[in-house]
Order: C-alpha cells, then structure tokens, then sequence
C-alpha cells in the first residue's frame, strides 16, 4: 500500500470528524457549566435540514450554515425554557429534544429528499496547496474544518483563561456558590446551552449542505450521541475533543476503503465500527473512576433552583 | 405577576393530571398544525385521532400496535423509577425478534413447543443485548446511556446483514427478508377480523407480575429506594450493581418479548425494518404512564393511536407519515413541562409589604417579599 492511496483516505477522515468536533464542543462547553443535554442528535438534525432547505432555498451557503445554526439555537431554547426554567429532569428532557428533532425534521425534510446542493469547495492557498503529501493533507480543506480546529483552542482559551470562562465552570461544579458570589448561574446556563445548541447546528448543517451534500432522513445516524461520548472520552477537555474527533472520523471513513484494503468483510460489520469504537473507548475511559471523578464537572446533569 | 412557589410536598392530583393535560395539549397542537398544513383540521382530527375507534378492525389494530409498546414501556419504567436510563429498548427489540426468528426457522420442532421457545429465545436475546450496557456499568462504570444507545445501531445493522446474507429467503426473488415463519411458528389471530394475537394478553398478564415485582416485593422496593434517594439507599446498603443488573435484564426480556412477538404475530418474517421506532416511543410511553403499570397501558394505547393515526393521515389525506414522530416529541414536551406544576404552584407575587416606601425605590424589597 503506497502513502498515495492513504492521503485520501486522512483528508476524508478529517471531513467526516469536523460535525463531531463542533457539536462535542458545543456540548462540552454545556456541561462543564453543569447541564447534561441529551439532545445534541435531535439539534443536529433540525439543524442539517434548516440549513439544506435555506441552501436550496437561496443557494447561498453562508446563509444556510447560519440557519442551521439558527434552528439548532431555537431548539437548544427549548430544551433552556423546560430544565433550567421550569425545573425539569435533564436526562428526560434531551431525549424528548432528540426524539422531537427526529420526528421534526423528517417531518420538514419530507420535500427535501433528492435535491443536491453544491456542498463546500476546499481552499485553495497558492504554493501551499499544490506541495505533494502536505498540500492535499493539510492544506486544501473547506473553511469550517479550519474553523472547527480553531473553536478547539478558542474554547479551550475560554474556559481556562478568561473570566466568563472561569465563572462558567464555577457554574459546573459549584452552582449555590457561584449563585452565593452573585453571579446568576442561570442565565449563564441558558448562554452555554444556546451556545450548545448552535453548534450542534452548524454541525448538522455542515454534514447537509457540505459534507454529504444532501438530505436524508436521520442522516446524522447517531453522531450526536457519538458527540456526546467524545466529551466524556476528552475529559471535558477540548483539545482532546479534537483528537477524539479524528479518530472516530478514520473510522467511519475506513468502512468505504476496507474494500481498497483487500478486506472481505459484509458491509454492514464496517458500518457497525464507529458505534462499537464508542462503547470501546468508553469503557477505557471509565474504567478508571478517578478519571471520572476529577474531570467531569461535579454538578454535571443536577437541577439548579436558586430559591431552593 | 404570578411566580412559582415550591409546594410543601409534591402534589399527587397533578401527577394524575398532567398526562391528561399534555395529551390535550398535543391534540389542540395537532389541530393548529392541521389548519396550517392547508388540510380541514376536523377533517384531520376525525382522521387521526377518532377514526381507529368506529371499527372492529380498527380497535383491533391499535390493540396491536399497543403491544411492543406496552411490552417496552413497562420495563423501561421498572429502570427509570431506579435511575437506570436503558434508552436501547430499540435494539433489544431487534435482538430478541432475531433470536426468535431464527429458532422458528431452523429449529425443527413442531406445534406445541416450537412457539415457546422461540419466545423464550427472543427473552434471551433481548436480555443478552440489555447484559452487555449492564455489565459495562457495573464493571467498567461506563454510561449506559450511551452504550445502550449504540447498541440498536449494531443490533439494526446485524438484522440487515441476516436478511440481506445468510438468512435471505432463497426463493424470496432476492428481496431482503428471510423466509415466511411456519404456522407453527405463527402466533394466530385471536378474534376473527384482528390481527390481535395472544401477545396482548401475555403483556397484560407482564404487566400485572411487574407491578407486583415493584410494588410488593423487597427487590423492587431497593429499586424505588434507588430512584428516589440514591443516598439512603446506599446508607442502606442497598446494591446498586443489582439494581442496575435487574432494572437492564428486565427491560432487555422485555423488549426481547416485543420483539419476537412482532415477527412471529403481524409481520411473519424477518424484513429490514422490524419496529418504527416502538423502542423509542416506549421511552415516551413510560413517561407518560408515569412509570406506572397502568398508567403504561393507557399511555400505550395513546400512542398506538398516534402511529395508527399517522398511517391512516397519510393513506386518506396525504400527510406525511413522518407527523407521528412529531406528535411524539411534542407529547413529551407538554408532560415533562406540566410536571412542574407538580412540585411547584403558580401563586400570585405579593405587592412589596412597605407601604411607606415609594414604590419601586429598592428593587431588592421586591426580591425580598418575593
């Protein structure tokens, strides 16, 4: 097997881990402020055909990514209003938020299915581009899987070298002290919680409008809940959600060249990599309690009252 | 202004109610999403949601229908009263109508046993599916959540695999589906003109041992315990790798049930899509039956109505089909947001107690007589 035939495969991966990377980073940020959502598979999707039906719509876009991002918002809103307003259970609630999206969008996406738009032509940066081995590898992706990376070291900067950053996990961990200090946890919560829901947007929107690019129902097949381990497989840290990220993308891409490889296996045992990837890499990060215990924000997924 | 006050204690009048409420919610929702999708909303209505009950047959079918989902949903509540999440039910459906099927086609046993133990062998397979998030959360601490969830991706694409490969009916005019199950392997029609089977009455006679399991027994009172006060029950000394262990097992056999039942009663054989989404739904079910046996039934045949309704909307009034998942996403939403009112109450905000003071000059008064 010459390198040749591995740079496509690498540049593939790296398309298919950039809708993990922006939704594990949305979640992330949710739950290192203490709210567990469980509806990044639901925001993913509403956001995919809300961003393909305004592409198709205007052909534009620009336009259609912020209005995946939009719908993702307008959803993460909801799921805002019903656990930190009205008080109710987290885990219920983000399973409601990802069976309403599915239903949701394909209910809307119903008109949708069989259209194609354009999807998101790479860059091109003159010399860097056309360098052999490192032009194709690095230097000729779209814009968002640049953007992607740099959300990973912006979050990252936020949350452990600013202000906001440092009161939003005050709200992960301790929430009645941040609430004692004066800060008010919930309106803090309500802004990571949108912030979540956009980018579990722009991810669905992303996979829609550039990655694949069209519509098709349930088209994320489980990439939220996939997101939503890579933060636990990160330890709530965003430059491993990126790795995380990488990985998971090899994987799902490696089922469309195991036959390349000369590998005679059906091809729905390839199709079941990323899913069983999952549980593997769960339980090696579980495994070990301690893991667990001194990364995961402590007040992750507990209802917050501040007159309680 | 009105605000929200914390009861003193949780008020049981608004449990019972708040499901109402949000099945109200959900039908006044459906008839404003009928007027705006251009179709005569009581036309709509009538189609959707009255119709199923004016014929036998239509009784009939959503009594069929309410079987996986009651069959699902009760074992889901058993685990979601001891904060153990299986939301896999899907899979375990999945599983279990495999193991069942393949028992019925290759065993060769005739009429009296082969159909328990193809039952039997889709309780094992569904429970074998639900072992695997269950030993994985009391071993290696991993979320059964997630590890639940991924599994009905497995479990979907193995069923794919079996009907497309090695299970594909030979003479099938290479269609993916196995071959049609024996009579033998058929569960029969109860009442002429019904597809209802005996499964209706096996899952009612579940439902009954279940509630005796949670309400009687010392096993489903750790559970609750579990549920309510994870503290106290671990003070107690009470396991939690057991409940965590019997909350997935029986939830798995459940669902496993469901599952053979399915393929073995209305469907005949093994097809790519065995369930639309009855594993998921279930989750809904539970929630809305307040976890409670009798509670599961009634929220069954709720959403059996939904599913029901959704065809016959898209047969008669070319709406999509896809409208049924929305009204079960929707239905959750209204119950979980009614539930507040279980534990809180709208009360109205008192005027600030100092007259004296001008009102409006120390906002914290307010914030303080609030």
């Amino acid at each position: 097997m010459k390198t040749g035939a591995l740079i496509p495969i690498v540049a593939s991966s790296v398309g298919a881990a950039t809708p993990l990377v922006y939704a594990a980073l949305g979640e992330l940020v949710v739950e290192r402020s203490g709210v567990l959502n469980l509806g990044v598979e639901g925001m993913m999707l509403v956001g995919a055909i809300g961003g393909f039906a305004v592409t198709v719509a205007t052909g534009n876009m620009a336009l259609g990514l912020l209005a995946g991002i939009a719908c993702g918002m307008l959803l993460a809103l909801l799921f805002g209003v019903l656990t930190l307003t009205l008080q109710t259970n987290q885990v219920a609630t983000g399973l409601a938020l990802t069976l309403f999206g599915v239903g949701l969008s394909a209910f809307a996406g119903r008109v949708y299915v069989g259209k194609v738009v354009d999807g998101l032509g790479g860059i091109s940066l003159p010399l860097l581009s056309d360098l052999p081995v490192l032009g194709p590898l690095l230097f000729r992706y779209d814009l968002l899987v640049y953007g992607s990376v740099l959300l990973a070291g912006a979050v990252h900067y936020f949350l452990n070298r600013t202000r906001p950053g440092l009161i939003v996990r005050a709200a992960g961990e301790s929430p009645s002290t941040a609430h004692a200090i004066g800060f008010r946890v919930i309106a803090i919560r309500y802004a990571t919680v949108l912030f979540g829901g956009a980018m579990s947007g722009l991810a669905g929107a992303y996979l829609s409008c550039a990655l694949t690019p069209m519509w098709i129902e349930g088209m994320t097949a489980g990439r939220g809940w996939i997101a939503l381990a890579l933060v636990v497989f990160a330890t709530w840290k965003p430059w491993r959600v990126l790795l995380g990220a990488y990985l998971f993308g090899g994987v799902t891409v490696l089922q469309f060249h195991a036959q390349g490889f000369g590998l005679d296996v059906p091809s729905e045992f390839l199709s079941m990599l990323p899913y069983l990837a999952t549980i593997v890499v769960l339980v090696l990060i579980c495994r070990d309690p301690k893991i667990i215990l001194l990364n995961q924000p402590i007040s992750l997924g507990k209802r917050f009252h501040p007159d309680a | 202004m009105f605000k929200l006050e914390m009861r003193p204690e949780p008020s049981r009048l608004m449990g019972l109610c708040s499901p109402l409420l949000a099945a109200v919610l959900t039908l006044a929702s459906g008839f404003v999403m009928f007027s705006l999708l251009g179709t005569s909303p009581a036309e709509a209505f009538y189609v959707f949601f009255i119709k199923a009950f004016t014929s036998e047959y239509g009784l009939g079918e959503l009594a069929l229908k309410s079987t996986p989902l009651i069959l699902c949903a009760i074992g889901l509540a058993v685990g979601f009263r001891a904060n153990v999440w299986n939301i896999g039910a899907e899979g375990q459906l999945t599983i279990g109508a495999l193991a069942g099927a393949g028992v019925g086609l290759f065993v060769p046993l005739d009429a009296p046993w082969l159909m328990p133990l193809m039952l039997l062998a889709g309780i094992a397979g569904g429970m074998a599916w639900a072992a695997v998030p269950a030993f994985l959360r009391t071993r290696f601490n991993t979320s059964e959540i997630l590890v639940s969830l991924m599994l009905v991706y497995v479990a979907k694409l193995l069923l794919l695999w079996l009907v497309h490969g090695p299970w594909r009916d030979p003479d099938g005019f290479n269609f993916p589906q196995s071959a049609m199950l024996s009579d033998a392997a058929t569960l029969t029609p109860l009442i002429e003109g019904t597809r209802v089977t005996g499964a209706l009455l096996l899952s009612l006679l579940l439902v009954g041992a279940i509630w005796f399991l949670v309400d009687k027994t010392l096993a489903g009172y750790r559970m609750r315990v579990a549920g309510l006060a994870p503290a106290a029950a671990r003070y107690a000394g009470f396991s939690e790798k057991r409940n965590v262990w019997l909350a997935l097992l029986l939830s798995g056999a459940t669902a496993g049930l469901a599952g053979i039942c399915e393929v073995a009663g209305p469907i005949g054989q093994l097809q790519p899509q065995i369930s639309p989404g009855y594993g998921f739904a279930a989750i809904i079910v539970a929630f809305v039956g307040r976890l409670h046996p009798v509670g599961v039934v009634l929220a069954s045949v709720l959403m059996s109505l939904l599913y029901l309704g959704g065809e016959s909307a898209q047969m008669e009034l070319q709406l999509p089909a896809a409208i049924t998942g929305l009204f079960q996403g929707m239905l959750l939403f209204y119950l979980l947001a009614a539930d507040l009112f279980i534990n809180f109450r709208l009360v109205r905000k008192q005027a600030p107690k100092r007259v004296v003071a001008s009102a409006g000059t120390v906002p914290a008064i307010e914030k303080d007589a609030a």
